[in-house]
């Protein structure tokens, strides 16, 4: 009896056992098959003309240029906005309104737009940046990815600064220093490659964004530096270019895919070793 | 000065709302609440009903969470009480690397790879086996085209998985190992420690975070746009094609006409907004009340 009741026991924890083991290896596997795909398809097609030439009509070959422009620049622009945005927001929340109601109100929805469909953000931005001028442009993609990275900075700028151990604060504070001063020299310095991390990982985001760039930046097939008009973006050419029936076209898609996943997966890699150190004391 | 820079975080929500709104409002003025009801969507005739999306969103974030939700969870309690220590740290830190992989190239890939491996293999068999059987049979009908309601729904089960595993791998550390070592000595086995004492330990963190995936899957675009077949229809089946909110805005918008077109899209995106905003709002309360548990 005794035994049964032991034995049974032990099934259902070998059983359930099998099933972490199995879910483990069935979402490992997953990230081997996305990434052996994007290498096996995505490695064939580059070479130096993706990184000199222009996105090209079918049967002309081309490379991406314009789209890797494109999504620097709005990259440059959404991190323009949305660093000096998050950080400040974030200084807010952690060191001037710690306790208030209002931080609390805004701490909510802060960790509500970090979950936030990007595609209604992107409508949001339509209607706040292509409306009123009446066309498509690179500035309100920019602030489109802006939106979508403030929240993570304000975010983990909080995080961070909660970390810096109180008696800092004070220790400065009795030296005579005003409080911005000790923000700035004291607790800023302290977590520099925390509100680093921050940085980065909403850089990361901000690679991979496609949905809010559709009915902002529009997208381009010609060479453009110029913010007020319709902009390419890596990801914008991988949504095109992967529904396209021209192989050439769907090479390049493939290649482009591979180019923002290295570029997000170093970034969130790197962010992650800039973080390291601080969780090991 | 960091003041004004909080306030803009609270102005973007408001202006979001806001502008969503007024944009929607023409098609809400038109259709009334029939919008809500009508699954009618065509363009030339200026017809527009939003509930064959709003169907297609539901279905497909359910099918995500029936398989994310038990995957991610048992991925949780493998990292933190089968997988040997030294293993721990790389396994998580891959499964966080599926969370970064942007949604795009889930789309991708799922057009080029999983929808030939569901229209070869996985439909096929569902329509010849499940699909015989009376009443569950009509979920199951339909000729395997690859795209539909049930390729979107797995791969979004595969997104939010790890947001799952991470939420509940963290808040399963906050259980006091006092707690788990207490019933490991009265003989408890690893699955009876974590079905009666991490769990219900934990329980407002972990619906918190199924929670929050619930939100990622209502509200991803680019990964369903590419597989779900756009089709605004509604069907029984879940082989069949169809959209959700944000693949049908995602698809038609850069083509509306101003006018109630457009108006209509972004109708369906201030529903989306409302109920994403919804559940993430109680996820996000569920999450906070677990903190201040923690806290302690």
């Amino acid at each position: 009896m005794a035994n049964a009741l032991y034995a049974g026991r032990r099934a259902r924890n070998g059983l359930w056992a099998a099933f972490c083991y199995a879910a483990t290896a069935f979402g490992l596997a997953w990230l081997a098959l996305i990434l052996g795909a994007l290498l096996w398809k995505g490695v064939g097609g580059l070479s130096i003309d993706v990184f000199t030439k222009m996105t090209a009509p079918p049967g002309v070959r081309g490379g991406l240029l314009n789209s890797i422009v494109g999504s620097l620049i709005q990259t440059a622009i959404g991190l323009a906005l949305a660093a000096p945005i998050g950080v400040l927001a974030g200084t807010y929340l952690a060191e001037y309104g710690r306790h208030t109601r209002l931080a609390t109100v805004i701490r909510f929805i802060n960790d509500i737009l970090l979950s936030a469909p990007s595609i209604v953000i992107g409508l949001f931005v339509y209607q706040f940046c292509v409306v009123p001028f009446g066309h498509f442009s690179g500035l309100a993609g920019g602030v489109a990815l802006a939106v979508i990275a403030t929240p993570i900075i304000v975010r983990t700028t909080e995080d961070m600064l909660g970390l810096v151990p109180n008696t800092l604060r004070e220790a400065a504070s009795a030296l005579g220093m005003p409080r911005s001063l000790v923000i700035r020299n004291v607790a800023y310095r302290a977590v520099m490659s925390g509100l680093v991390t921050g940085v980065l990982l909403a850089i990361a985001r901000m690679t991979g964004e496609t949905a809010p760039l559709i009915f902002t930046a529009l997208g381009n097939s010609l060479f453009n530096a110029d913010v007020t008009q319709p902009m390419s973006s890596l990801p914008l050419i991988i949504y095109e270019f992967a529904r396209s029936p021209y192989a050439e076209q769907q090479k390049l898609a493939w290649t482009g895919a591979l180019i923002v996943t290295a570029a997000v997966l170093t970034l969130s890699i790197l962010a992650r070793l800039l973080a390291a150190p601080k969780r090991g004391r | 000065m960091t003041f004004a820079a909080a306030l803009v975080v609270l102005a973007l929500l408001l202006g979001v709302a806001i502008s969503l709104f007024l944009g929607a409002w023409p098609a809400f003025r038109e259709f009334g609440l029939g919008f809500f009801i009508s699954d009618a969507w065509s363009p030339p005739r200026e017809k527009f009903g939003a509930a064959a999306a709003i169907y297609g969103t539901l279905l497909t974030a359910v099918i995500a969470m029936l398989i994310g939700v038990p995957v991610g969870l048992g991925i949780a309690v493998f990292l933190t009480e089968l997988c040997p220590p030294a293993l721990r740290r790389p396994i998580g830190v891959a499964i966080e690397l599926l969370a970064g992989i942007p949604s795009i190239i889930y789309g991708i890939w799922g057009v080029y790879y999983f929808r030939p491996f569901m229209q070869d293999y996985l439909q096929p068999a569902l329509i010849h086996s499940l699909g015989n059987i009376p009443l569950i049979g009509v979920l199951f009908e339909g000729p395997p085209l690859g795209y539909g309601l049930l390729t979107a729904g797995l791969v979004l089960a595969v997104m939010i998985l790890p947001f799952v595993t991470a939420i509940s791998r963290d808040v399963f550390e906050t259980v006091p190992p006092v707690l788990k070592e207490a019933a490991y000595g009265v003989g408890a086995t690893t699955f009876e420690v974590v079905g009666n004492i991490v769990l219900p330990y934990t329980r407002v963190g972990v619906i918190g975070g199924i929670m929050l995936a619930l939100g990622r899957a209502l509200g991803e675009t680019m990964a369903v746009t590419f597989v779900i077949g756009n089709a605004p229809h509604i069907n029984a089946s879940i082989l069949a094609q169809g959209t959700t909110i944000s693949a049908m805005i995602a698809n038609s918008f850069a083509d509306a006409d101003p006018g109630l077109f457009t108006a209509s899209l972004l109708a369906l995106g201030f529903i989306l907004f409302i109920i994403t905003f919804i559940v993430l709002a109680a996820a996000r309360l569920m999450l906070a009340r677990l903190e201040t548990k923690g806290a302690r």
